[in-house]
């Protein structure tokens, strides 16, 4: 596990680079629970005014926290985690699905041993989450 | 049709307790592309010092969700569920939640505001063992899309 003195302000974390297809959201909606139809059902999120189906905000929200617990090394170290949903990540029903790309930066070194990670999620050229920021708690 | 602003501190009763088992935390952490073995091997969780395997930040949404279902499906909100989208979500960990963990969730509609021509919802709720541990606590913004001024 990562130690509070191997760790500078303004340190980059690990980055990572995934793809969001139909699958994955049929996936994440069977283990949420969250069935909403418009991360499912073309016809539903079409009628309201959604360009096509997207991709639950949650599941972007739990890619980006992965670049932290592998980092971090103790995915029970993460003392919060927080982001607004600031652009949907639509989903287009091919093979290709959509590229999301997370990088993290340490923002600040608190008392404790704990310390702030600022996160950014982007699809294209547009931040799909804003506003992300972990708290992990290292070994002192 | 606009949101009944009278549900501003209404609160739900605690959902009946959740027992977090090592399947679904597998298949959570499976769905969110997660193969860190603490999600999925026992003994890897066990040698960083937890109980059983321990579930991804994220996880406790999912048991969150239920508690804030009730508030969005109370009919007398008005909230159309075809408009909704989560707008912000927090989390405040204690320690994380592991397999074997009887949980129950109880939420209160924090706020409801408008802005623009959305209208938003904010919910807090707390996750607590039926010991009555607390484990998680959480703040979550639901926007209802387009719904700000239309009707009584």
């Amino acid at each position: 596990m990562l130690g509070y003195d191997d760790v500078s302000v303004g340190d980059n974390l690990p980055g990572l680079t995934t793809r969001l297809r139909r699958i994955d959201l049929v996936m994440y909606a069977g283990a949420s629970g969250d069935y909403n139809p418009i991360h499912w059902n073309e016809r539903m999120a079409k009628a309201v005014g959604l360009p096509d189906v997207i991709a639950h905000g949650m599941l972007t929200m739990a890619t980006a926290c992965r670049i932290v617990t592998e980092w971090v090394g103790d995915p029970g170290a993460i003392s919060s985690y927080e982001a607004r949903f600031s652009r949907p990540v639509v989903v287009p029903d091919d093979d290709e699905g959509t590229e999301v790309r997370i990088e993290g930066q340490v923002a600040e070194k608190l008392s404790g041993g704990r310390v702030v990670v600022d996160i950014t999620a982007t699809s294209g050229d547009e931040q799909v989450l804003k506003h992300v920021r972990a708290v992990a708690l290292l070994r002192l | 049709m606009a949101l009944n602003p009278a549900f501003v501190g209404k609160e739900y009763p605690s959902s009946p307790p959740y027992l977090v088992g090592r399947e679904h935390i597998r298949d959570y952490a499976t769905a969110i592309g997660d193969h860190n073995p603490v999600f999925h091997n026992v003994d890897a969780a066990r040698e960083l010092g937890y109980p059983d395997l321990v579930a991804p930040p994220t996880f406790a949404f999912t048991l969150t969700m239920k508690a804030i279902a009730m508030a969005m499906f109370d009919p007398d909100l008005g909230l159309d569920y075809g408009r909704v989208v989560h707008g912000e979500q927090h989390f405040d960990y204690e320690r994380p939640i592991c397999a074997g963990d009887e949980l129950t969730v109880g939420a209160v509609v924090a706020d409801i505001h408008t802005a623009g021509r959305n209208e938003f919802v904010t919910t807090r709720s707390s996750v607590t063992t039926v010991a009555g541990e607390l484990v998680v606590t959480t703040r979550e913004v639901i926007v209802s899309r387009g719904t700000a001024g239309t009707g009584a």
